[in-house]
């Protein structure tokens, strides 16, 4: 019977570059970058790694496809390199593949990577991408805007909200991720924004405005991982272990089955409850610390919120205004900014994720540190609300002896 | 002897209407003389319409209510067929999922297109070779401060012709005759059509051609009987050719100038609509189609009703005026406006994939679970109903004709198309299922959650790398 992979690996370093429109790196920049400072956190040779997990979602955009890229960007020793892809849950998809291979036992240290290039065809937004040879030819012309706003007027007709109530709610979220990215020197977006200028941003897709979506930035991110025994045997003292991945796709029911109210991520629930019972937490509420979570658009955010167990059904819009998502309020969400203010560098963000995680609970967050955080949780989810991937990570503090 | 005959009309007019004085005020400068008749409105395709998705939507209309089995051959008659090498008119019989043992032909090349086609079709039906589904659509494109750019409409007007103990018209005859009189033309090559002198071609064309065919046609009835008359052609012309055959000046249907403009082929088809939506039991009805020649139909109404759907007056009353004379020229493709670089997408279409499921997309056709009874879109292996999950229990179930409501919709102002902002959602479907699918002739705000929609044909993407299109299905708010 499957044990699960609580606390069998742990994170020995972590890296992540500066996000945000890097016109001034190439991928194989923000690659080393990356790879600089994980490798000088977990304070060993390059040559250690012996196997690795790149994580690229838009190849179209220069990172190319294959596990080429990062083998050749750190000139590894010729370790097996495997390029994985999961829509937006690409990053976690790299780090699963690394901590795996490490609690299995087929590798010592593995590295999970994540990168993605968006900024370098002088194209703004997300590239076009074709949806496949029959997909396209039914499916609407979406934008991942529209696709996510989706969730707002069904989320506000399912609980009989107004939607001018759901909306201050939305611009609460992005509000508060502003705050906590004026804090977070590697974001990309660190200004403060105001209540009503959120709430008064020109419509991009309805009900979400400008201020509801997040930035579309370059970016990479890093962790090295190995088994608590060979961390402690490399002299790390208070680690961080992974305490759950937990991974859930679609299957067809949102798009094609009356079940499905359009308000909720569907995935994410089975994902976050999956994940719970591998990481043994029974109140995620009471025993998390702190979360970051998909925020490509404020109101995925909001109903993530009672998807992830956090506020119970129809209670998010009031939650979130009650300031229990702030950072300094019950399970603080998205300290470093999210992907509304960090960026968004889509292979690149569950990994960003963790390192914001890790980072916390290391107590290495400077201005933005928390009181003693000991469980963190990650989540992402690629595709759209109603075709996607849903990933829940939860990552936790080891204290040394 | 069995009575053959119009068993069923339907009729589609795009609910854009251009105000004629918008294009008088835009093109007064250039126009001078020719900008003098600014009353009215004419019809204009949206950005997703086109002839072919109008005859679909008319030839809906037509079979309310009908077996679809009944209909042996469909034409499909327009001189603005979207493609010259492709059978347009079997586009259309897939849209209405008819059986694949269907004579499909295009009748084109002239503006008597569809009232010859409605001649050989009841030739048919009297030759024992079925029902057939004649549907006319007109899109053309004119110049800008033409005098055609103010008078066309767009439109499309369907006849299902045949026999029966149901007819709406009785036919009593008809007459044709061909005369190469060049009124006005179009090369292959050319977009726009090239007009010669309005007298000459009232004179020597109209007067002296078709009083004789309407005549021939009429046989041993009297002209003075004939109750209403459709004349292809503007409503001067129609009153000087009813005076010169006889026929009283009352009869004379009006040509929807005001309301729609001249659809061209389809026109004395919609004309023919109106005329029967009027028609009294036992009426004498003319019907005089003009173009290199004419062909003059004679009809008997039989009291029933010809369109069990909108007819001629839903098309003319679904009608929403509007100024923008520049998204006029845009949908019709005679200014190219910036859609920026999402438009960019290369919208290829995979024929081999798209061929095998030509069902699912051009008929909208998905599948029902025969152990669950659970809809879907599209027909999977595997059933969606997450109870279920059977493999190879589905069986195909048409979806364009149920209704639906709105479960989530955006407005998003970000993605491409040619009529921002771009409408999208899920749409439950009466009876069980979910489609995710776009929207179209909606305004912005007119969308809500549980808002009913039926469903349409449209253009779904152009590839204007290749100069083709795909069409498919869109949801469009129900309205009475």
């Amino acid at each position: 019977m499957a044990t699960g992979i609580k606390d069998k690996v742990a994170i020995l370093g972590m890296g992540c570059s500066r996000f945000g429109e890097r016109w001034d790196a190439s991928p194989d920049d923000l690659m080393v970058e990356a790879f600089a400072e994980a490798i000088a956190d977990a304070g060993i040779e390059r040559d250690r790694i012996e196997a690795a997990w790149l994580g690229v979602f838009y190849q179209e955009q220069g990172v190319a496809r294959s596990g080429l890229p990062l083998s050749l960007a750190l000139r590894l020793p010729n370790v097996p390199v495997t390029r994985v892809e999961n829509l937006c849950a690409t990053g976690s998809e790299a780090l699963r593949g690394a901590v795996y291979a490490v609690a299995a036992g087929a590798a010592d240290i593995a590295l999970a990577f994540g990168v993605e290039k968006l900024k370098d065809t002088g194209f703004a937004g997300l590239p076009e991408r074709t949806k496949g040879t029959f997909d396209d030819l039914w499916q609407p012309g979406f934008t991942p805007p529209g696709a996510f706003a989706q969730l707002g007027a069904a989320y506000a007709a399912r609980h009989g909200l107004p939607m001018a109530d759901v909306k201050r709610a939305m611009a609460h979220v992005s509000w508060k991720s502003h705050e906590n990215a004026v804090h977070s020197p590697k974001a990309h977006l660190r200004n403060r924004i105001t209540i009503d200028q959120a709430l008064a941003a020109p419509m991009v897709a309805y009900p979400l405005g400008l201020y509801d979506c997040c930035g579309v930035s370059d970016g990479a991110a890093c962790a090295i991982v190995t088994t608590p025994a060979i961390a402690a045997s490399l002299g790390k003292r208070d680690m961080v272990t992974v305490k759950a991945l937990a991974l859930a796709p679609s299957n067809g029911v949102e798009m094609g089955h009356a079940s499905w109210d359009g308000g909720h991520t569907l995935t994410t629930r089975i994902a976050a409850q999956r994940a719970y019972k591998e990481a043994g937490i029974s109140d995620p509420s009471r025993e998390i610390n702190l979360m970051e979570v998909h925020d490509c658009f404020s109101i995925t955010e909001l109903v993530l919120m009672e998807d992830l167990g956090f506020s119970a059904h129809g209670r998010a819009v009031h939650d979130i205004l009650d300031g229990r998502y702030d950072r300094d309020g019950a399970v603080p969400c998205q300290t470093d900014g999210g992907l509304k203010c960090f960026g968004h560098p889509v292979g690149a963000s569950g990994l960003r994720m963790a390192y914001e995680i890790y980072t916390q609970l290391l107590g290495r967050a400077g201005e933005r540190q928390l009181a003693s955080p000991s469980l963190g949780l990650t989540h992402n989810l690629g595709g759209i609300p109603n075709r996607n991937v849903a990933s829940v990570s939860v990552l936790g503090l080891h204290r040394g002896q | 002897m069995n009575a053959f005959g119009i068993l069923q009309f339907g009729a589609y007019l795009p609910r854009l209407r251009l105000e004629r004085s918008a294009i008088a005020e835009a093109t007064g400068w250039a126009a001078g003389l020719r900008g003098g008749k600014a009353k009215g409105a004419r019809s204009y395709c949206a950005w997703d319409e086109d002839s072919l998705t109008m005859a679909v939507e008319a030839a809906r209309d037509c079979l309310s209510g009908r077996d679809r089995g009944e209909v042996a051959a469909l034409t499909f008659a327009s001189t603005t067929h979207p493609f010259a090498d492709r059978n347009n008119a079997g586009v259309v019989a897939d849209a209405l999922d008819l059986r694949p043992a269907l004579r499909t032909l295009d009748s084109a090349g002239h503006q008597r297109a569809g009232v010859s086609a409605m001649l050989d079709a009841v030739r048919t039906a009297r030759s024992g070779a079925g029902t057939t589904l004649v549907v006319a659509a007109e899109s053309r494109a004119a110049k800008p401060a033409s005098e055609q750019e103010s008078r066309f409409g767009h439109g499309a007007a369907a006849v299902l012709i045949g026999t029966g103990p149901d007819l709406a018209a009785e036919w009593i005859g008809d007459a044709t005759l061909r005369a190469d009189f060049v009124d006005h033309f179009r090369t292959a090559e050319a977009e726009t059509d090239y007009a010669y002198e309005e007298r000459w071609v009232r004179d020597e064309g109209y007067l002296a051609l078709m009083p004789q065919t309407i005549k021939a046609a009429l046989g041993a009835i009297e002209s003075a009987v004939v109750k209403h008359l459709v004349v292809q052609g503007p409503q001067r012309f129609a009153t000087a050719v009813a005076k010169a055959s006889g026929i009283a000046a009352t009869a004379v249907i009006d040509d929807l100038h005001a309301e729609c403009g001249d659809t061209g082929v389809a026109h004395p088809l919609l004309l023919l609509g109106a005329a029967l939506e009027r028609a009294q039991a036992g009426d004498i009805v003319v019907v005089a189609s003009f173009g290199q020649g004419c062909d003059a139909i004679v009809l008997r109404a039989t009291g029933r009703k010809a369109s069990q759907g909108r007819g001629c007056a839903g098309a003319v009353a679904s009608g929403v005026p509007n100024r923008e004379y520049l998204r006029f020229l845009s949908n019709s493709g005679v200014v190219a406006i910036d859609w920026g670089m999402r438009a960019e997408r290369d919208n290829r279409t995979a024929q081999p994939a798209a061929w095998r499921r030509h069902r699912d997309v051009t008929a909208f056709v998905g599948g029902r679970c025969r152990k669950c009874d659970t809809v879907q879109y599209p027909l999977a292996r595997a059933c969606v109903n997450p109870a279920c999950r059977e493999f190879d229990t589905q069986v195909p179930e048409p979806l364009a004709e149920k209704a639906g409501r709105i479960k989530t919709f955006t407005e998003d102002w970000l993605a491409v198309t040619r009529s921002p902002p771009h409408v999208y959602g899920n749409v439950e479907l009466e009876g069980g299922g979910n489609v995710f699918i776009e929207f179209t002739d909606t305004r912005p705000g007119e969308s809500s959650v549980g808002l009913p929609v039926r469903f349409v044909f449209r253009v779904k993407d152009y590839d204007v790398l290749r100069g083709f299109h795909r069409y498919f299905w869109k949801a469009v708010p129900v309205r009475n």
